[in-house]
């Protein structure tokens, strides 16, 4: 990886090769696409957070104008239910609660939002007017759509599969070890938190069309998905028996993600089903009310935590208990969330010796909850960050020297933690120093005393995070239950003229991987950018792949591409040997130019493809012709980006309005390919970040009644809500892929909630507050400090 | 509700003539009755702003507004900012050099917004530029390369 070309490979700021389509107005996402002669589905969804289903009644919606069909669960029953991607185990070993997920309800509704039957007409408003006629009669349920209201005694079961609505009760640890360190502790801190149920909002609506070609027998479905081969697995396999050679699925351009596009939708199913009932194409397309009430939400835990310190401030041993909602039913990925990408995360970047964790999660009659931009990672990040922050002012220690004490240092690289992960490097001093000096956190006091003459509460936090990314060792994570493999997929055909095409299984919605990918071939092969395509999301021209989710598209697809690239200059070194009449152990290459070592004789990249594909003086019988090579590349460990985030706050005593004044992101990712996209991942991740510490909550009542249904009732950070970010990067290479990547898509998301808090609690010392719970919104903060406890967590 | 009725608009200055239902939205006849999908429709419900487009003049929410409401009026969208084909304006080029679009739905409300509040405000502060995209979301960027790129624009434009 040492050759650079200049201002296009490696460490260029290169401007993004999408941009002109998307900022001329001609991106093609699901929504814009129309197929011929497409009808278009309308879904009728639950009411009620929980009901019985009496009778649906669908002639007057079957006898409107220009209604194609109608269907309903019954109409479904020969088709399969929605499958869960990851099997956890409970503590004795048995297998967690799955029960059936089906794609149109049977007999029970179980969320608002669960979707009942479809509409299918010419014009999606003839649609929308056969859904509103469809008559069903609901027998009421009693509901819950809170965890503990789920755990509580003569709680509503939801499903006859999870006795007591238990889905599993997990560990992870040492919890013999984790007493005997308790038991010689000098001090025990507790802290007792949530993690806020966020709602993705990707700004594109999820949308998606079936498509049948009955002279063929082939099924095609475009979808707003991050990882159309994944989709292609699941639906074709376990819900509609289609087998892949059969099965095509586009995700053309997708307008976000986040993660809430990773998982197979009913939505999918049903219209690839019913354009095969119907023999024509169908098309949905969800409004934002459907959003709220059916894209998978992220995070909403309730944990007490307790950390042992001895008298130095050491840490001895952690504590977790979590307990997490799953929502109605299982979402594709949900049951490894809040277990391998949570608990495993629970040493931080801290020796803590001994960690024990449980994690109970439940059904409740909400929506289900899955991956969400980090993904477990900062429930862990939350609980740790804050319980140090607490843990210091308790001990009456300084936070950052708290940290200091207790970091991994870097000498003690490749780290094993109590929790089952090997760190492979890191400089934690190095990027909490960064991060300190450029927040002049040595000048913090000042400011405090300046702001409090104005009559604002200052105050300043930090958080040192970690994370784990890059996912993932297939042996690793079959062994905790997936039941895929987590390689990634790079086909590279260098054309006959020497211009090039990248196939990646990985899926962009955003993170610019037309111009990273572009650009690791450009620096690798020495093709001029503007000769490198990079071609995604279609299972119908590249050969496989897992997609993109937990930051993995680099680390794990760009070096699959690594590993085809390197398998495409082996071929040329033999094509050049021939060509030149050399030996191929002599052939260097560098910069796209195949050279006789120690002569002038070359022959360049372009040269050498011709020969391959025009093989007249070639080793036929040696040599294929061609030049186009394929890798799968499984990943030996994670990722583990890792850095600092300090937030500066204004807190308004008078309307408890928070103020971000300062954001300081010092992150070490691994090897930088394009720097301007990393900064914009991190500032796109700070900004979700601080959305979950100030303003962002998916509010149910008590029995699952959806209340933040609306942009208008679910608050996002708009551009006046947020601060001047400064974002930096300090760089230890990831020891075990070739290219030193780790990962920048989440560790905005990750580190920055609890610095955000910890500053929010420091503005508020004068108050005594040991903890506040997110989001901190001006209603929270003002009842702090005008003494209601009604609405404060402490 | 099928009862249609005629609607003429002009649209990056070219006349359509359609008739609709009086319910269909402006944003949906823009997207499905003239195919002009760079407009995206983000919430329905005018929070978003992804549909912002340009009526007479004025930055507007298309999906707040029925298609027969905007007969007779005269309509600006995405597709009609570059000043030919394969070229870019210098809004839009400053959105490309800072960086100031990830996934690219919410950008075509955004420009159509910017565009208006520069012919406004062509020396606009920080703090301005801010104010004037908060009624348009995004949910990759953190706006921080948005705020950057309007500001570039703006110098630009007055350094001709």
């Amino acid at each position: 990886m040492n050759v650079v070309t200049p201002f296009e490979g490696i460490g260029a700021a290169v401007k993004r090769k999408e941009d002109a389509r998307f900022l001329s107005g001609r991106g093609q996402y699901t929504d814009d696409l129309n197929r011929a002669g497409q009808a278009h589905a309308v879904i009728l969804r639950s009411p009620h957070p929980h009901a019985r289903i009496v009778s649906i009644d669908t002639a007057a919606a079957r006898a409107m104008p220009g209604v194609v069909a109608v269907f309903t669960g019954e109409d479904l029953k020969g088709v399969g239910g929605l499958p869960c991607g990851w099997q956890v185990k409970n503590k004795d070993g048995s297998p967690m609660a799955e029960p059936p997920h089906p794609v149109l309800a049977i007999g029970k509704v179980r969320h608002v939002g669960d979707p009942v039957a479809v509409a299918i007409a010419e014009t999606r408003a003839q649609a929308q007017d056969a859904a509103e006629a469809i008559r069903v009669e609901y027998e009421v349920l009693p509901s819950v759509g809170t965890i503990d209201g789920a755990l509580a005694p003569g709680a509503p079961q939801i499903h006859e599969a999870a006795p007591g609505n238990i889905c599993y009760d997990w560990h992870l640890g040492d919890a013999a070890a984790t007493e005997a360190a308790f038991a010689g502790a000098h001090k025990v801190v507790v802290l007792e938190t949530t993690n806020n149920r966020l709602i993705p909002n990707a700004m594109e609506p999820r949308a998606a069309i079936g498509d049948f070609d009955p002279a063929t027998g082939e099924h095609t479905l475009y979808t707003t998905s991050q990882n159309p081969h994944v989709i292609r697995l699941l639906m074709g396999a376990f819900v509609l028996g289609i087998p892949e050679a059969k099965l095509r699925v586009v995700a053309p351009d997708v307008g976000g993600g986040f993660g809430s596009k990773i998982y197979h939708y009913a939505e999918e199913a049903l219209v690839t089903w019913a354009a095969a009932q119907l023999k024509r194409p169908v098309k949905w397309t969800a409004d934002r009310s459907e959003s709220f009430m059916s894209d998978a939400h992220g995070r909403d835990h309730v944990t007490r935590a307790e950390l042992a310190l001895d008298k130095d401030g050491t840490f001895l041993g952690l504590k977790v208990s979590t307990r997490c909602n799953m929502g109605a039913y299982l979402s594709t990925f949900a049951p490894a969330v809040p277990t391998y990408l949570y608990a495993t995360l629970l040493a931080g970047v801290y020796r803590t010796p001994a960690i024990y964790a449980e994690v109970k999660a439940v059904f409740t009659n909400t929506v289900p909850v899955d991956a969400y931009r980090g993904a477990g990672r900062p429930e862990a990040t939350f609980l740790l960050e804050r319980l140090v922050d607490v843990a210091a002012a308790e001990m009456g220690m300084d936070r950052i020297e708290i940290r200091r004490r207790n970091f991994i240092k870097p000498d003690m690289f490749p780290y094993q933690t109590p929790v089952a992960l090997q760190y492979d490097s890191g400089n934690y001093d190095a990027t909490l120093n960064a991060a300190l000096a450029a927040a002049d956190w040595a000048g913090f006091e000042a400011r405090r005393a300046e702001a409090a003459k104005r009559g604002r509460l200052r105050g300043i936090g930090c958080s040192t995070y970690i994370e784990a990314c890059g996912i993932a060792p297939s042996h690793v994570v079959g062994q905790l239950g997936a039941r895929a493999g987590l390689y990634e997929v790079a086909n590279i055909r260098v054309h006959p003229t020497g211009s090039v095409t990248v196939f990646t299984g990985t899926h962009s919605h955003g993170q610019g991987h037309e111009t990273t990918f572009a650009q690791l071939v450009s620096d690798r092969l020495g093709v001029p950018l503007d000769k490198v395509d990079v071609v995604h999301g279609d299972t119908g021209k590249i050969p496989f792949g897992m997609g993109t989710y937990g930051s993995r598209s680099l680390a794990v697809g760009g070096s699959a591409m690594v590993k085809a690239m390197d398998k495409i200059i082996a071929k040329g070194k033999r094509i050049a040997a021939h060509l030149m009449e050399a030996s191929v152990e002599d052939i260097e290459f560098d910069r796209g130019v195949f050279r006789v070592a120690g002569t002038d004789k070359t022959k360049s990249l372009a040269e050498v493809s011709l020969a391959a594909y025009v093989p007249h003086n070639y080793p036929i019988e040696e040599i294929e012709p061609g030049l186009e090579e394929t890798a799968f590349y499984d990943p030996k460990n994670f990722t583990y980006p890792a850095g600092c985030h300090i937030a500066e706050v204004e807190i308004d005593p008078d309307t408890g309005a928070t103020t971000i004044v300062n954001f300081v992101a010092v992150d070490d990712v691994g090897r930088v390919i394009n720097p301007m996209i990393v900064e914009g991942q991190v500032q796109g991740g700070v900004a979700q970040g601080i959305g979950q510490a100030l303003l962002e909550n998916a509010a149910y009542a008590p029995d699952g009644t959806l209340l933040s249904g609306s942009m208008m009732d679910y608050a996002m950070p708009r551009a006046d809500d947020l601060p001047a970010v400064g974002v930096a990067t300090h760089t230890t290479l990831c020891t075990h892929n070739p290219l030193g990547v780790k990962g920048c898509g989440e560790v905005g998301a990750i580190g920055s909630p609890p610095a955000v808090i910890n500053a929010v609690v420091d503005a508020l010392k004068p108050f005594g507050v040991r903890h506040v719970d997110m989001p901190a919104t001006p209603a929270k903060i003002w009842s702090i400090i005008h003494g209601s406890r009604r609405v404060a967590a402490e | 509700m099928s009862a249609r009725v005629a609607v003429t608009v002009s649209v990056n200055g070219t006349t359509h003539r359609r008739e609709v239902e009086p319910r269909l939205l402006l944003s949906d006849f823009l997207r499905h009755e003239l195919g002009l999908t760079g407009t995206h429709v983000g919430c329905e419900h005018g929070v978003c702003g992804a549909c912002t487009i340009r009526l007479d003049g004025a930055p507007v929410r298309s999906c707040l507004m029925f298609a027969v409401q905007a007969d007779g009026h005269a309509i600006a969208t995405v597709e009609g900012l570059a000043p030919a084909p394969g070229r870019l304006s210098v809004l839009q080029e400053a959105f490309r050099d800072a960086h100031a679009l990830q996934c690219g739905y919410c950008t075509p409300g955004i420009l159509m917004t910017v565009s208006a509040f520069l012919e406004e405000t062509p020396d606009p502060t920080e703090e301005e530029v801010r104010h004037a995209l908060s009624g348009n979301l995004c949910r990759c960027t953190g706006y921080q390369h948005i705020v950057d790129a309007v500001l570039l624009a703006a110098r630009r434009l007055r350094e001709g």
